[in-house]
């Protein structure tokens, strides 16, 4: 058990490409870190760097007090979890498991005891003298999961585990993680390009972007105020709609569209609008509203997107099922749901939703 | 695995497309391996004016023949020695070129060069190196106390032999064993690291044994090669002497049939050494299937 410290920690390649750009987090004992962003982010970079698969260009990996830049990966007391899972394919499931005991020097019966354990754990007993081959795609990511976890390691470094899983397995699997996780208390860093996977898994999420930490927070912060237009279009499915606007006063303007904040502007002049689908309503008679062309919808079932423009920008609305929908609606949105970017940056301006409403937030992502 | 099939309709256009390769198979190899067989149960008087039948005499005279027994186990030897040879090297050198990341091109490329020489010309390199009068390799060898002479010392022409044929093969060796090696994935090899498992422990525990398809493959050809093909190095460097020392079985095909002119010994003697090749291969391949599956 330890935390991990990761401290200004970049990575250039030879010909000057960096990768990841002085990179800091800080990661309690026994938290579940995601690390989510579209490829070619950094994210498996720095999990590899974390790993000691790739040098270190610059910064300081610390894993429980111990810098260990220049350890081996052996001798950093971590496992990990490969997207393609990495069996070894001329061992069976046993020696797999076995094989990271074995060359620490562990005794017969301590191996035998910790791989039942193990097996145990992930219901693979039966499967033990079978070779990867003979196993299915879900079987295969708990024999990783078990070699990851007979060696009582410091921390789990997952890199892309579930993404060679169909829809449905991954879905199990993403819960089996967490509860394993949770179960043993092993500090943890997830890397994935799914924000769903990251926003269910992670204690706290880590939104990189090129190369650089767009946002830390737990699920629900990063949820309700995102830190740039790059984390809230990223974050969250639909992704929440952008729209250029203007603050005149306590009013803002897109397109034709006037609401009223009620005095909440926290900026004045043009900035970029942040509206999340599902806090887009009908409006109420006699409600600040705005008027939207309807293009097409989607029936999810649950819910119905329904995508058209408002003025001659593109907006997306999730919307109740039941009831009829016009070619023309009447939108509205409680003033403290919008999101204001600035125009320039993309840069947060003001607090969200959760920030101002901490107790809340904290609440729903410990429940 | 799904493949494109694309289906033509006549019929006679698959065997049409076989035709050349049928033909020189048939030519080349069917028909002489053929009248080998024939010839080695017939005997032909010395001018070529008659042959009559003898059933198994030509094998049953073999079977006895301390020449040929002896030419049996030198072959053994020369087999073995080449193959474990050749194949050690190439896999070291394949191991050393595949931790290498940007010079990896030129070693190789440089490492392929021997396989290109034609194996007379092998030969003829190496008896130069060894020559005990003009050669490089006895003067050093001198300064360490050993007196060379493969025309006289038949234990040294037999290693002169071994070293010219295993270095040809070495290349090829090489070329499998860096394919094999590269196409093991680096993530095994990462887990491994994690694992605990240090280069070398990695070599043995995890590449060596994914390896082991190649090294059955290149097992059998470098059997195969060293009983068929190493006439011409043989012939160009000791001549199978002295005193018969590196007179291996196919050499000795060459000398009864082509300069002693016993035809039908010779056949007997080749189709001996087809039979031999078959039986190694099909126990091989036997073995195989159960063995070295992952």
């Amino acid at each position: 058990m330890a935390g991990i410290t990761i401290a200004g920690v970049s990575k250039i390649y030879t010909g000057g490409v960096k990768a990841v750009k002085s990179v800091s987090i800080d990661i309690a004992d026994g938290e579940f870190i995601v690390l989510v962003g579209p490829s070619g982010c950094g994210k498996s970079t720095l999990l590899r760097m974390v790993a000691g698969l790739e040098a270190i260009s610059e910064g300081e990996v610390s894993i429980g007090n111990r810098v260990v830049n220049r350890m081996e990966p052996a001798e950093r007391d971590i496992a990990m979890v490969f997207q393609n899972y990495a069996l070894y394919p001329h061992m069976t499931v046993y020696q797999n498991l076995a094989y990271g005991l074995k060359n620490r020097g562990t005794p017969k019966a301590e191996i035998e005891a910790r791989v039942a354990e193990a097996a145990r754990m992930l219901e693979i007993g039966p499967y033990l003298e079978r070779k990867p081959r003979a196993l299915s795609g879900g079987q295969r990511q708990r024999v990783a999961m078990g070699r990851a976890i007979v060696r009582k390691p410091a921390a789990f470094l997952f890199d892309e585990p579930l993404s060679n899983l169909d829809a449905k397995l991954r879905v199990s699997m993403r819960g089996e993680i967490k509860r394993l996780q949770r179960r043993l208390g092993t500090t943890s860093i997830y890397v994935t390009h799914d924000q769903l996977e990251a926003m269910t898994l992670a204690d706290r999420l880590v939104v990189l972007n090129g190369g650089e930490i767009e946002q830390i927070g737990s699920p629900l912060e990063v949820y309700h105020a995102p830190a740039s237009t790059f984390v809230a279009s990223f974050i969250g499915s639909p992704a929440m709609n952008l729209v250029s606007g203007e603050l005149h006063g306590d009013k803002l303007a897109i397109g034709p569209a006037l609401i009223d904040l009620h005095g909440k502007a926290p900026a004045s002049g043009p900035v970029t609008v942040g509206l999340r689908a599902e806090d887009l309503h009908l409006a109420r008679p006699g409600e600040a509203a705005f008027a939207f062309k309807l293009d097409y919808i989607e029936e999810l079932g649950a819910q119905r997107l329904v995508h058209g423009h408002v003025g001659d920008q593109l907006l997306t609305a999730s919307l109740p099922t039941e009831m009829d929908i016009a070619d023309e609606l009447m939108l509205a949105i409680d003033a403290d749901r919008l999101h204001f970017f600035t125009t320039a940056t993309g840069k947060r301006i003001g607090d969200g939703y959760a920030a101002r409403t901490p107790q809340a937030a904290r609440q729903v992502s410990h429940a | 695995m799904e493949t494109k099939k694309t289906t033509f309709n006549n019929r006679l256009l698959p065997y049409l497309l076989l035709a050349p390769q049928l033909f020189i198979t048939l030519v080349f190899f069917i028909w002489p391996a053929g009248q080998a067989v024939k010839s080695s149960f017939e005997r032909e008087d010395p001018f070529g004016l008659s042959t009559s039948f003898v059933g198994l005499l030509h094998y049953q005279r073999l079977l006895v023949d301390p020449n040929y027994l002896d030419a049996l186990i030198r072959t053994g030897v020369f087999a073995v020695a080449v193959t474990a040879l050749s194949m050690l090297l190439g896999l070291a050198f394949a191991a050393a070129v595949d931790r290498l990341t940007r010079t990896g091109r030129i070693y190789t490329t440089l490492l392929v060069w021997p396989y290109a020489v034609a194996p007379v010309v092998a030969g003829v390199l190496w008896w130069f190196l060894f020559n005990s009068t003009t050669g490089l390799m006895p003067f050093v060898l001198e300064r360490f106390g050993i007196d060379w002479d493969h025309d006289l010392n038949g234990t040294q022409a037999m290693i002169l032999i071994i070293i010219a044929a295993a270095w040809k093969q070495i290349s090829y060796n090489f070329l499998f064993f860096l394919a094999g090696l590269q196409s093991v994935p680096q993530s095994l090899m990462e887990a491994a690291a994690i694992d605990g498992s240090g280069p070398v422990k990695r070599f043995f525990t995890i590449a060596l044994p994914l390896l082991s398809p190649t090294t059955f493959f290149l097992f059998i050809i470098n059997v195969n090669y060293t009983m068929f093909d190493t006439f011409p190095i043989v012939d160009a460097t000791t001549v199978g002497g002295p005193a018969q020392a590196t007179t291996t079985l196919v050499y000795k095909v060459y000398q009864d049939g082509y300069l002693g002119l016993n035809i039908g010994s010779s056949s007997a003697q080749s189709v001996l050494l087809m039979l031999i090749v078959m039986v190694l291969t099909f126990v091989q391949f036997r073995y195989v299937e159960r063995r070295v599956q992952y």
